[in-house]
């Protein structure tokens, strides 16, 4: 076993030490009745060579690319990555590293991460960034449980049009603390009616998703406006975070909170996780945030350094009395999305933003041109809903024989929509690509 | 004279990446442009986030040096405390890279990710059959979110009895994570210490203990490395009076086919994949927490479930029970890969000799330095031992400063001024992965270190030297906070 070094020599040596005559002895101070005497029940070992034809038959047996094309987004995104950072990513300091707690043995871990901070808050236009949060789904309902902190009301408005799994998430971290999470419903044209909060009082936040589940970008600042006129802070959530390469981020539109998910910025799908949690905020909110936050500071010598700080808001210092539970951040995909951002760049991202926006429109209109209606007005972001004839269960299936997957079929989420799908286009699908969708969906 | 570790090198200087680059430069292949531009509304047009451009070279340039100013598990021994520094197998890394596993849609249709399912559902048997529960979920993204996780179970058991509690007991050897996510659940945590021998006694318990209270969320091995010998018979009380038992396996390093916890009274645990089961730690993630249960718990556990039906594989929705969902999708199927792939390494020996092993080398250490460091509890230690700076401080000489010491001879300090209970901890955990060689490196390094303190400790005052950068200013950086540039 590569992985266990002691020689029998070297046990025999150590066991002497420690004044026992054998590795079961370590343990003759647990009760005889609390040790397991017999072998656990697991397959035997398999060596490495082994283990890889097993993991490439688990492997080849998912619909991926390049095999696959694969029209569904709903919060995972296809995006090309660069060969760069996945080399740069696998560097063993980054990986093999935990937390930073030592700083001076860790200032790689602390710039990246204070870059990480910057260049997150820039992208979505507020001033300051937590060090990541787990997921965009946590990190909205981790920005929700701040809102009710910072407000001390007990009361959330969140959208319908929020990712129906995120709002999941939401009601199991409010289902213990007795706050009450109301929904608002859509509009015709695929946004968030927002009439309701009319009748709302004492909200601790408002939270909407923009572009929404449907794909369809908000009028941010108009909720905005109705929000803060309830003297609520206002939530913007998104799943693409690619978006605010091309459209106006949350922050100019008044967003209090902007959270999200920041796996579009380099990060594999890996089936849904690890993903990447970004929560930015004002500054005058600094000290409610959860989760980790790296600072720059100076050492002896007065040289440049960064630190975790504002410990006395996390548990290993408040304990009970934390802003929220969370030991580590998700600091390696926060990598990857710094690496991403920082080799797309300011001239790079807006010209990939655009290419995905024009791509997605592109499929718009060769479904709507064979007969597909696009269920929305609303103008969208790389994904969109349309609406196919009735027994399109039938042609879904048959397309999954052709290795195309026609989208997130809707149903399950919103059973008013029946025969709609949820369709994503990326830089990822090729003009070919959607032709041959578009040729499949007619015939 | 004896050559350490610890050298001085060439270390390069790299500005901050906004510092560097050039207007128009771009790091990345832009994609063929094989459509016509569409028109967009301009009251939805922004103006493209402020990101510097910079070549490929630069960002490859930047990233390289950054990564060398880092410490990491490759680099040398980093041991610590309840954090399970262990080696990371380099061949997961490349089974969790296998593109039909990264390109993996999380909503694939089921017929599409039979093997990723096939992985999540043996990897859940294989974690119960550790921990000797009865089912397992996947979902928790970490430690902290499993022990959420947890007592959000707890919660929703005592709810379906019809009558919620309002207590849950946590011993001062917790984790700081264990209060936090008891808070969140709206429990008021109580406190109960540990006695003169470090574990908890079942008097103290049984005095804490009635039907208000949940149950209690234990450590176990403790944070001072200790079994809790008395685990059982606490079971047995909490349990007389309707409460569960959570036991925090964060320390599950110790225990792999010694000790399996569902027979010992626990209802509930949560694994750290990024401790016990070799997956790396990221810099502080992605980790992965999951949680297991006995069967009363099941029906509460988090949606979906994988489950098997006629040899295919499902992500099954319908528990009425369930707390719902604790993540977007199915939790960090990324690192659930690099723990199967090393569960199936090992097989059921390897594990046991990896906790047997991990016990010998602490209890090495311990036997090494108790003579030079305070060992404050002078019993057997599991996969970690806890000593103190009592014997330092009369040269003013803190467990900081040794921890800073250390570095300067090549070493990660072990975890510092935790846990709580022990004044100056220095808890030192070195795992099973590190070799007879290069724990008498760290004693000799240690050793070394406590000699300096009665001659010398103005050298560890001033340490640590060697590294990027001198001791850093924390106090300003919490006083006047700069979190981004």
């Amino acid at each position: 076993m590569p992985y266990l070094p002691h020689t029998r020599e070297d046990m025999a040596s150590m066991l002497k030490t420690v004044g026992v005559d054998n590795l079961d002895h370590l343990f003759s101070t647990i009760p005889e009745d609390c040790r397991f005497n017999g072998d656990l029940n697991l397959p035997e070992p398999l060596t490495e060579w082994e283990l890889n034809d097993h993991m490439a038959a688990l492997a080849h047996s998912v619909g991926v690319s390049p095999e696959y094309k694969v029209f569904m987004g709903a919060g995972s995104y296809e995006h090309f990555v660069p060969a760069s950072i996945s080399y740069l990513l696998s560097r063993s300091e980054f990986v093999t590293s935990y937390t930073p707690y030592q700083p001076e043995m860790s200032q790689g871990t602390l710039q990246a991460i204070y870059e990480y901070q910057t260049l997150a808050a820039r992208l979505v236009g507020m001033e300051i960034a937590t060090a990541s949060h787990y997921d965009g789904a946590t990190a909205l309902a981790e920005s929700l449980l701040m809102a009710v902190r910072v407000t001390k009301r007990r009361r959330v408005a969140i959208s319908s049009l929020i990712h129906p799994l995120y709002r999941r998430v939401i009601q199991t971290y409010f289902e213990p603390t007795g706050c009450e999470v109301e929904e608002l419903g859509y509009l015709e044209n695929g946004v968030t009616d927002v009439a309701a909060l009319d009748e709302m009082d004492d909200l601790a936040a408002v939270a909407v998703q923009s572009p929404n589940f449907f794909g369809c970008i908000e009028n941010l600042q108009a909720i905005g406006k109705k929000v803060h006129e309830k003297e609520a802070l206002f939530v913007v959530s998104f799943t693409e975070a690619l978006a605010y390469g091309l459209l106006k981020n949350p922050g100019s539109q008044d967003a209090d909170i902007v959270c999200g998910e920041g796996q579009s910025l380099g990060i594999p799908r890996s089936f849904g996780g690890p993903g990447l949690g970004i929560l930015a905020s004002h500054k005058k909110y600094m000290r409610s945030l959860p989760g980790r936050l790296v600072g720059q500071t100076t050492d002896l010598e007065g040289k440049r350094g960064f630190v975790l700080t504002l410990a006395t808001r996390e548990q290993h210092i408040r304990r009970e009395k934390a802003t929220s539970n969370i030991c580590t951040n998700n600091s390696l995909c926060a990598l990857a999305a710094a690496m991403y951002m920082a080799s797309v760049g300011g001239s790079g991202i807006r010209e990939l933003a655009r290419l995905n926006y024009d791509r997605a429109e592109y499929l718009k209109h060769e479904l709507e041109g064979a007969g597909c209606k696009v269920s929305f007005d609303s103008p969208t972001f790389n994904e969109f809903v349309v609406e196919f004839p009735t027994g399109f269960a039938a042609t879904y299936e048959r397309l999954l024989e052709k290795r195309i997957v026609a989208g997130l079929p809707l149903a399950r989420y919103y059973p008013e929509l029946a025969n709609h799908c949820l369709l994503c286009v990326t830089e990822t699908r090729s003009k070919d690509d959607m032709d041959a969708l578009v040729r499949e969906v007619a015939s | 004279m004896k050559e350490f570790l610890g050298t001085t090198g060439l270390i390069l200087n790299e500005p901050l990446l906004w510092e560097k680059g050039k207007k128009g430069r771009c790091g990345f292949s832009l994609p063929r442009r094989d459509v016509e531009s569409f028109p967009i509304n301009d009251d939805i047009l922004g103006e493209g986030p402020d990101f510097p451009d910079l070549s490929e070279m630069d960002v490859v340039r930047h990233y390289t040096r950054l990564s060398q100013w880092n410490f990491g598990v490759d680099t040398g021994m980093y041991p610590l405390g309840s954090c399970t520094m262990k080696y990371s197998p380099k061949t997961n890394e490349r089974q969790a890279g296998l593109q039909g596993f990264t390109g993996a849609h999380p909503l694939l249709p089921a017929s599409l990710s039979q093997g990723v399912l096939k992985m999540m559902f043996e990897l859940e048997q294989y974690l119960s059959e550790i921990s000797g529960m009865d089912a397992t979920t996947l979902q928790p993204a970490a430690g902290a979110h499993g022990e959420f996780t947890g007592i959000l179970l707890i919660y929703a058991f005592h709810k379906s009895k019809g009558v919620q509690r309002s207590k849950l007991i946590v011993p001062d050897t917790a984790h700081g994570t264990n209060p936090a996510s008891i808070a969140l659940c709206g429990y008021r945590p109580v406190p109960v210490t540990s006695n003169e021998q470090g574990i908890l006694s079942v008097e103290a318990i049984a005095e804490v203990m009635d039907e208000d209270t949940a149950g209690i969320m234990v450590t176990n091995p403790n944070t001072l490395g200790l079994f809790e010998e008395n685990g059982r018979k606490i079971a047995e009380i909490v349990h007389a009076k309707g409460g569960l038992v959570y036991c925090d396996g964060a320390n599950m390093n110790a225990m792999m086919g010694v000790v399996k916890m569902g027979h010992i009274g626990v209802d509930i645990m949560h694994l750290n994949l990024h401790k016990t089961f070799s997956t790396p730690h990221g810099g502080g993630g992605p980790g992965s927490g999951p949680v297991c249960v006995k069967k009363p718990l099941e029906p509460f556990l988090p949606i979906p479930r994988v489950v098997e039906q006629k040899g295919r594989y499902v992500l099954a929705e319908h528990y009425p029970e369930s707390i719902g969902k604790i993540a977007a999708f199915h939790g960090n199927v990324g690192v659930m890969i690099k723990a199967y792939s090393y569960i199936r390494s090992m097989g059921p020996k390897k594990l046991k000799k990896a906790s047997q092993l991990a016990v010998l080398n602490a209890n090495y250490i311990k036997e090494k330095l108790k003579g030079v460091l305070h060992l404050p509890y002078d019993r057997r230690c599991m996969h970690e031992c806890v000593f103190s700076d009592e014997y330092q401080r009369a040269k003013k000489v803190t467990t900081l400063d040794m921890a800073k010491g250390l570095m300067d001879f090549g070493f990660h300090p072990p975890t510092v001024y935790f846990p709580l209970v022990v004044h100056g901890a220095i808890m030192i955990e070195p795992t099973e992965t590190e070799s007879k060689e290069d724990i008498d490196q760290f004693i000799e390094a240690f050793k070394a270190i406590v000699d300096e303190a009665s001659t010398d400790p103005d050298v560890l005052h001033e340490a640590p030297k060697n590294c990027k950068v001198r001791r850093l200013d924390e106090t300003t950086a919490a006083r006047k906070p700069c979190l981004a540039g």
